[in-house]
C-alpha cells in the first residue's frame, strides 16, 4: 500500500438537530405543530385547568373519608364515609347480612375463574364447562341448597343481581344464539323465517319494552295456576334478547368459514349435522370471540335497565341509597361509586375483548 | 353459499319428503305454541276482567303530560296521548341523531389527530362513555349536573336570552311578523337558485375543465339573496325572549330538564359510538393513499372529499346505521327520568287500564317501523355516496 494513499476517513456523525429530539420536539410534534395546533392545545389546556383542579378537590382533597354525615356536610367535598355505610347495601341488596359470606363465595369464584381465563393457560373445555356450572353453583349458594337456609329470590339485589343477570343470560343465551343462527343461515324456510322474524323483532325492538313484555304480559300467556316469580321472567327475557343479538354475531361468524372447508368434509362422507358443529361452529365462534365479548359488556350495561320493572340491582340500589334521608344530598357520590364499579367491569372486559383480537384468528391472517 | 343450496334435482325424493315432513312438524309446533299462548291470554283477560281490542283508544285519557309538542289536556283520549307520546320519541331521537352526529364526526376525527392531548382527551371520553350504562349517566345528568344549577332567580345566562337553570334551559322564541310568507317564499326561491347555480357549475367544469366555484357561488347567492329579502320584507323575523317573573320564566322556548338530560345523554352517548366509526372509518384508508394524493400535488380538501371520505364512508355508514336504530330504541329510557315519549305514556296507559297487550304491540309495530325507516334511508345514503367496490 502506497504512504501517499488517503484512506476516506467519515467524519463522526453529528448529533440529531436539537428540535428534532428530546421533549422539546416532542411537545413540537405532537401538541403545537403548527397555529392551529397550538390554539387547539391551549383550549384544551385551559378547559383542563377549570375543570380538574376542582374535580380533584372534591374527589380528594377536601373529601371526608371516615366519619358520618354531620363530617361530610362540614368539610363540603365528596363523602366517602356514604359509599362505605351503603357498601353492603350496595352490593347485595337487602340479602340477609349474616348470609353475606355465600355470594361473597361466589364472587371470589367468578374473580378466580375470569382470572384464569384471562391468563389463558387452562383447556377451552374446562373453561366452557366451568363458565357453565358457575352460575349454578352461585344460584344455589345465594338461594339457599344442601341444607343452607333458603334466601328468597325478592331479596336478592345490588351488584350480585346485576353480574347474576348478565351472566346467566350470556351463558344461556350464547348456545341459544348459536342455535338460531344456524337456523337463519342453514335451516329449511320455514325455520330459516321463523328464525328471522324472532331475531329481527327482537333487536327491532327496545329492551324495555321486551322487560315490560316480561313483567307485565308473560303472566297473560301462562295458565292462570302457572306463576313464575318476577326475577326468573325477566330473566328469561333477557335471555331472548341477547340471544338474538348473538344469533346476529355468531352468523358474522359462520359466514367467515369459506366453503371449502363444508365442501371438503362433505366429500369426505362427513354427516351435514357433524360438519356444522364440529367443523364450522368452533371455528366461527372463535372468529367471533371479540364481538361477543362486546356484547357480555352490552348485556351488563343492558342489566341496568331491571330498576324500571321493579328489581333493584346495583344502579337501583345506588338510587336507593341517594334517597336516603340520613345521608341527603351526596347523590354525586353515589353516582361516581356507580360509574366507577360499572366502567371497572366494563373496561376490563373490553380490554380482554381487545387481547381475543390480538391472539384471535383474524390477527394471524394479517 | 353452494351448502345452503342443495343441487338435488326437483321432483320426488326421499331427503325432499323428508326435508318437508320435518318443516311442517316445526310449522305446527309453534302455531300449536301460539295458539295455546293466545287461548291463556284469553282465559287470563276475561279472569281479570280486563278488555281487549283497540276501543280505549278512543277513552279519555285523564293522564296529566307534561311536555307535548301538539296542544293536549287530559279530556283527549287515549290513541291521542299515544300520539303525543310517539311525536316526543320522535322529536328527541331526531334532534339527537342530528347533535350526535356532529358531535360523534368531531369526536372520531380528534381521535386520530396528531395533537396528542386532543387525541388523549378524546380516547377518555370515548372510553368513558361507551363503557357505562346509558341509564346512569341519564341519572347523573338529571339528577347531579342539572340539579346543581341554580334556581330560575339566579340562573346562569350564557348570551342575552339564554338561560340555564335547575327547572329547565330557555331559549328566545323565533316569532314571524308580518310578511314571512313573503320572505318565505323569497328564501326558498333563492335556495333553489343556488343549488340550480351548484350544478350548472359542475357541469361547466365537467365540460370546458375550467375552475368554476360551484359550492361557495351558489351559497353565496343563497345567502345574499336571502338577506336581501329579509331586509326587503322588512325583518319579518322577531325573538320573543324569556322573562323571569313570579317563580320560574315565561315566554320564549322552554326545554324542561327531562327532556334537556335524555337529549344530552343520548347525544353524549351515541357520539362515543358515532365517534369510534368515524375512527375506523379513517383509519381503515392506507396511509399510502393519502400520501400518494399529497405527493400529486392535490389539495388537502380534494384528498379529504375524493379520497379519504369515499372509503371511509363505507366502513363508517353501516355501523352508524346501527347507533341511529340503538339511538331510537335507547330514548325509551325517557321512562327512568319522567319524560313523556312512548313507552312512559304507554307504561301509564297500562296501569291505568292494564291492556298490556295491546299497548306492547302499539310500541313494538312503531319502533320497528322506524327502524324500518331508518335502515332504507341509510341504505339509500350508502347507495349514493359509496364509490362502487371493484
Amino acid at each position: 500500500m502506497d504512504d501517499n494513499t488517503i484512506i476516506f476517513q467519515p467524519a463522526p456523525a453529528r448529533p440529531a438537530p436539537s428540535n428534532r429530539v428530546g421533549p422539546r420536539a416532542w411537545l413540537r410534534a405532537n401538541l403545537f405543530g403548527g397555529w392551529k395546533d397550538t390554539v387547539v392545545t391551549l383550549i384544551l389546556l385551559a378547559i383542563l385547568a377549570l375543570t380538574l383542579p376542582g374535580l380533584v378537590d372534591w374527589m380528594f382533597v377536601r373529601a371526608t373519608f371516615f366519619g358520618d354525615a354531620d363530617n361530610c356536610r362540614q368539610a363540603g367535598g365528596a363523602c366517602w364515609p356514604f359509599i362505605v355505610d351503603k357498601f353492603n347495601v350496595l352490593m347485595m341488596g337487602v340479602y340477609p347480612q349474616e348470609l353475606g359470606w355465600r355470594p361473597a363465595v361466589c364472587a371470589i369464584a367468578l374473580i378466580v375463574l375470569a382470572a384464569l381465563t384471562y391468563t389463558n393457560r387452562v383447556r377451552g373445555i374446562v373453561l366452557i364447562v366451568a363458565w357453565a356450572i358457575l352460575p349454578v353453583f352461585a344460584l344455589f349458594m345465594i338461594g339457599g341448597a344442601f341444607g343452607m337456609r333458603e334466601v328468597d329470590q325478592s331479596l336478592w339485589g345490588g351488584l350480585m343481581l346485576s353480574i347474576m343477570l348478565a351472566l346467566v343470560g350470556v351463558i344461556v343465551s350464547i348456545p341459544l344464539g348459536v342455535l338460531l343462527a344456524l337456523g337463519r343461515y342453514y335451516g329449511p324456510p320455514v325455520v330459516k323465517s321463523l328464525c328471522v322474524a324472532f331475531i329481527e323483532l327482537l333487536r327491532g325492538v327496545p329492551l324495555i319494552t321486551i322487560l315490560f313484555m316480561a313483567s307485565v304480559m308473560m303472566p297473560l300467556f301462562l295458565p292462570p295456576d302457572l306463576v313464575i316469580n318476577n326475577l326468573l321472567r325477566i330473566q328469561i327475557a333477557m335471555i331472548l334478547f341477547s340471544a338474538a343479538y348473538m344469533a346476529e354475531v355468531v352468523r358474522g361468524g359462520l359466514q367467515a368459514i369459506p366453503a371449502g372447508q363444508t365442501e371438503a368434509a362433505l366429500a369426505l362422507g362427513v354427516s351435514r349435522a357433524r360438519t356444522i358443529a364440529f367443523i364450522v361452529v368452533p371455528q366461527a365462534l372463535r372468529h367471533v370471540l371479540p364481538p361477543l365479548v362486546g356484547r357480555c359488556i352490552a348485556l351488563f350495561k343492558d342489566t341496568s335497565l331491571v330498576i324500571i320493572v321493579g328489581l333493584l340491582d346495583f344502579l337501583g340500589m345506588i338510587k336507593n341509597a341517594s334517597l336516603d334521608t340520613t345521608w341527603l344530598g351526596f347523590q354525586a357520590e353515589a353516582y361516581v361509586f356507580a360509574a366507577f364499579v360499572y366502567w371497572l367491569i366494563c373496561y376490563s372486559l373490553s380490554l380482554y375483548g381487545r387481547e381475543l383480537e390480538r391472539r384471535g384468528p383474524s390477527a394471524q391472517k394479517r | 353459499m353452494s351448502f345452503t343450496k342443495r343441487t338435488a334435482k326437483p321432483g320426488f325424493s326421499v331427503q325432499n319428503i323428508g326435508s318437508a315432513l320435518s318443516q311442517a312438524v316445526v310449522l305446527t309446533v309453534v302455531l300449536g305454541i301460539v295458539y295455546v299462548l293466545f287461548t291463556n291470554t284469553q282465559e287470563n283477560l276475561a279472569l281479570r276482567g280486563i278488555e281487549s281490542g283497540f276501543e280505549f283508544l278512543d277513552h279519555e285519557a285523564g293522564l296529566p303530560i307534561g311536555d307535548s309538542l301538539i296542544a293536549y289536556n287530559p279530556t283527549r283520549s287515549y290513541g291521542y296521548a299515544f300520539l303525543v307520546g310517539i311525536l316526543n320519541t320522535l322529536f328527541v331521537s331526531f334532534l339527537a341523531v342530528v347533535f350526535a352526529t356532529i358531535l360523534g364526526v368531531f369526536v372520531g376525527i380528534a381521535r386520530v389527530s396528531h395533537n396528542w392531548l386532543l387525541a388523549k382527551v378524546a380516547a377518555i371520553y370515548v372510553e368513558t362513555l361507551r363503557n357505562l350504562p346509558l341509564l346512569l349517566t341519564l341519572f347523573f345528568i338529571y339528577s347531579v349536573v342539572l340539579a346543581a344549577l341554580p334556581h330560575p332567580r339566579a340562573a346562569i345566562e350564557l348570551v342575552e336570552g339564554v338561560y340555564l337553570s335547575k327547572r329547565g334551559f330557555y331559549l328566545p322564541r323565533p316569532m314571524a311578523e308580518a310578511g314571512f310568507s313573503i320572505f318565505l317564499t323569497a328564501a326558498l326561491a333563492a335556495l333553489a337558485l343556488g343549488l340550480g347555480f351548484w350544478r350548472w357549475a359542475v357541469t361547466y367544469k365537467m365540460r370546458t375543465g375550467r375552475p368554476m366555484p360551484g359550492f361557495w357561488g351558489g351559497l353565496g347567492i343563497f345567502v345574499i339573496l336571502t338577506g336581501i329579502a329579509y331586509l326587503a320584507t322588512g325583518r319579518p323575523i322577531s325573538s320573543e325572549l324569556p322573562v323571569y317573573a313570579g317563580f320560574n320564566f315565561k315566554g320564549g322556548l322552554a326545554m324542561k330538564p327531562e327532556f334537556a338530560s335524555l337529549l344530552i345523554g343520548l347525544v353524549l352517548y351515541t357520539a362515543a359510538y358515532i365517534g369510534e366509526n368515524v375512527r375506523s372509518g379513517i383509519q381503515s384508508v392506507q396511509a399510502g393513499q393519502i400520501e400518494a394524493a399529497n405527493a400529486l400535488g392535490v389539495s388537502n380538501a380534494v384528498v379529504t372529499r375524493k379520497v379519504l371520505l369515499p372509503q371511509a364512508l363505507r366502513v363508517t355508514i353501516p355501523a352508524t346505521t346501527n347507533d341511529y336504530a340503538s339511538l331510537v330504541k335507547n330514548s325509551s329510557l325517557a321512562v327512568a327520568i319522567g319524560y313523556p315519549d312512548m313507552v312512559s305514556i304507554g307504561g301509564t296507559i297500562i296501569g291505568q287500564n292494564g291492556q298490556a297487550v295491546e299497548i306492547i304491540g302499539m310500541w313494538m309495530a312503531v319502533y320497528l317501523t322506524i327502524n324500518l325507516i331508518i335502515s332504507l334511508g341509510m341504505n339509500y345514503l350508502n347507495a349514493r355516496v359509496l364509490h362502487v367496490e371493484r
